[in-house]
């Protein structure tokens, strides 16, 4: 994740990277390197850059101060957040997968079927590919979209907040694709506000609030002085099974009182 | 049965179901992108638009399918490019370029008077006066929208879906954005003295609305809204002779006939039930 993390491939690196949609800057001064082999989580509150730290990533905005450098030819899939979907939209899930592949006719040749079926099949969903997008759990939207990513086989694969919304079982599935994922070769990033359920499940974490706060192992970032700079509010952090916990301070508050 | 064929014994009438049917099925067609993209209001407002360029072709003696197609497209990429700033939404953009044409086109043609078709035809539509090289014109147009459709299709399905990951993706969504206000300019400019001004929006929603709630399929919905304009295009123009009212008028009340039947029939269920519905899903295979 920075420059002494890894010894794969470098995929993108950000330098002093600044940018803001008005004046006021959203993220300033952003170092940040993502290699091959890399699956990081990007937390921070609403509002702390992390979309559009994405963003920038992605290359859909460019920084108004610093550098990016990306791999060459490097290939990125990218997840929206489930919020941000028409799920009216006449689209079948089939339909939508084959969106990714962006030239060709209006229908799906032999073998772009047979591709589709394929990762389908790898993300459990194959029995809905003629299902309305709507039609789909929240767990199973994901995976549709993962599918649409996929099948551009990209390098780096962008996720924005892809347990949001999900219940644990979807969660914990969701965790253990990223990890397989990640395992078979594509370096995976992504936002979550979820710092016990996902984010310290992570190995790579990078702590954001219009800037980067801390970055590195969960035992770095997900401590209570990171947290505190990160999300304005004091955190306690315990370690359970050698993993950090983060007490909710409102929760913790609530119970100190009806105990009381 | 006579009565109904009667009609097709006049040159003006047959061209006029002809300009009617591929009018009704090019409408048909983009309005699935249009309303899919929730700009249903861009049809009544870029209608409006080239009102403003057909008064101004009409004073100074240029081409009206010139004048007032630079006139629509410019229009176009203007609501286009105001759009693109954040802080504009595509309704205000669309309410502020397109009206401001329009009531430049009234102004130029309350002062100056009109030299091509007159001012209720423009506004309401007639098959009178639907000349060859309008039906040429307008099969051109309809053949370069569907070949242009279905070369871009995936681009501009990806770009109509969401813009932001098809741009991700290697889409060019500006472009894609483009041709479509393009084709949309094309048929408007080409449909506008058969339906005219004030309704020629109704024949870019009303088929694409239908088709919405027959299908939960992308193309399917495409081959539902083209077919639905087309034969409503027929029948309206059919109804505007027997019926002795301004074309565009009975064209949208088909429409609109169609629209109530099938929301009697299957509208709301289709989609309630669909998101009722859920599957579980398979392990994932490691």
């Amino acid at each position: 994740m920075n420059d002494t993390s890894g010894t794969s491939e470098r995929l993108i690196r950000l330098s002093g990277v600044t940018f803001g949609y008005d004046a006021t800057p959203v993220l300033s001064d952003v170092d940040l390197t993502v290699r091959a082999s890399d699956l990081i989580g990007v937390v921070g509150p609403s509002g702390a850059g992390k979309t559009t730290l994405l963003r920038l990533l992605l290359g859909t905005v460019r920084p108004h101060a610093g550098t990016i450098t990306r791999h060459q030819g490097l290939t990125v899939g990218y997840v929206p957040q489930l919020e941000t979907v028409n799920w009216n939209f006449p689209v079948t899930v089939t339909e939508c997968v084959l969106m990714a592949r962006r030239r060709g006719w209006p229908w799906a040749s032999r073998g772009e079927r047979a591709d589709i079926m394929q990762t389908l099949e790898r993300l459990g969903i194959a029995h809905l590919a003629d299902r309305h997008i709507r039609e789909l759990s929240g767990g199973q939207q994901q995976r549709m979209f993962i599918a649409r990513a996929l099948l551009r086989r990209p390098q780096l694969l962008v996720m924005d907040e892809p347990t949001s919304g999900l219940d644990v079982t979807s969660r914990h599935d969701m965790l253990h694709l990223l990890a397989d994922l990640n395992a078979e070769g594509t370096a995976i990033l992504i936002t979550t506000h979820d710092l016990n359920g996902v984010a310290a499940h992570l190995p790579q974490l990078v702590a954001v609030r219009h800037r980067v706060i801390a970055a590195g192992s969960p035992a770095r970032v997900i401590c209570p002085p990171v947290l505190e700079e990160t999300f304005g509010a004091p955190m306690q952090v315990l370690q359970h099974l050698g993993m950090p916990v983060v007490l909710d301070p409102f929760t913790a508050t609530d119970s100190r009182r009806a105990a009381a | 049965m006579a009565t109904l064929l009667d009609p097709f014994h006049y040159a003006f009438f047959v061209k006029g179901v002809i300009v009617a049917t591929l009018a009704g099925g090019l409408c048909g067609l983009i309005g699935v992108y249009i309303t899919l993209r929730g700009m249903s209001y861009i049809g009544h407002g870029l209608s409006h638009a080239i009102f403003g360029g057909f008064a101004a072709s009409s004073i100074i003696t240029v081409n009206y399918y010139l004048g007032a197609g630079i006139w629509g497209l410019a229009s176009a990429l203007a609501i286009n490019a105001v759009t693109r700033r954040r802080r504009i939404g595509v309704d205000a953009a669309i309410g502020v370029v397109t009206t401001a044409s329009f009531a430049l086109g009234v102004a130029l043609l309350t002062v100056f008077g009109t030299k091509g078709p007159s001012f209720d035809a423009a506004l309401f539509g007639s098959i009178i006066g639907v000349s060859s090289a309008d039906v040429w014109i307008l099969t051109g147009i309809t053949a370069f929208t569907g070949v242009a459709v279905l070369i871009n299709y995936r681009a501009l399905l990806f770009a109509t879906f969401d813009p932001e990951v098809a741009d991700v993706s290697g889409v060019r969504v500006a472009r894609v954005d483009a041709l479509l206000m393009l084709v949309l300019s094309l048929a408007i400019l080409a449909t506008l003295t058969v339906i005219g001004v004030t309704l020629v929006a109704a024949t870019l929603i009303i088929p694409a609305v239908v088709a919405r709630m027959l299908t939960n399929r992308f193309a399917h919905m495409l081959a539902w809204s083209t077919g639905i304009g087309a034969v409503c295009g027929f029948i309206g123009m059919n109804l505007s002779y027997h019926l002795d009212v301004p074309s565009g008028t009975t064209i949208v009340l088909t429409g609109t006939v169609a629209f109530i039947a099938v929301l009697a029939s299957t509208g709301g269920r289709r989609l309630s039930r669909a998101a009722r519905r859920e599957v579980p899903a398979q392990p994932v295979r490691s």
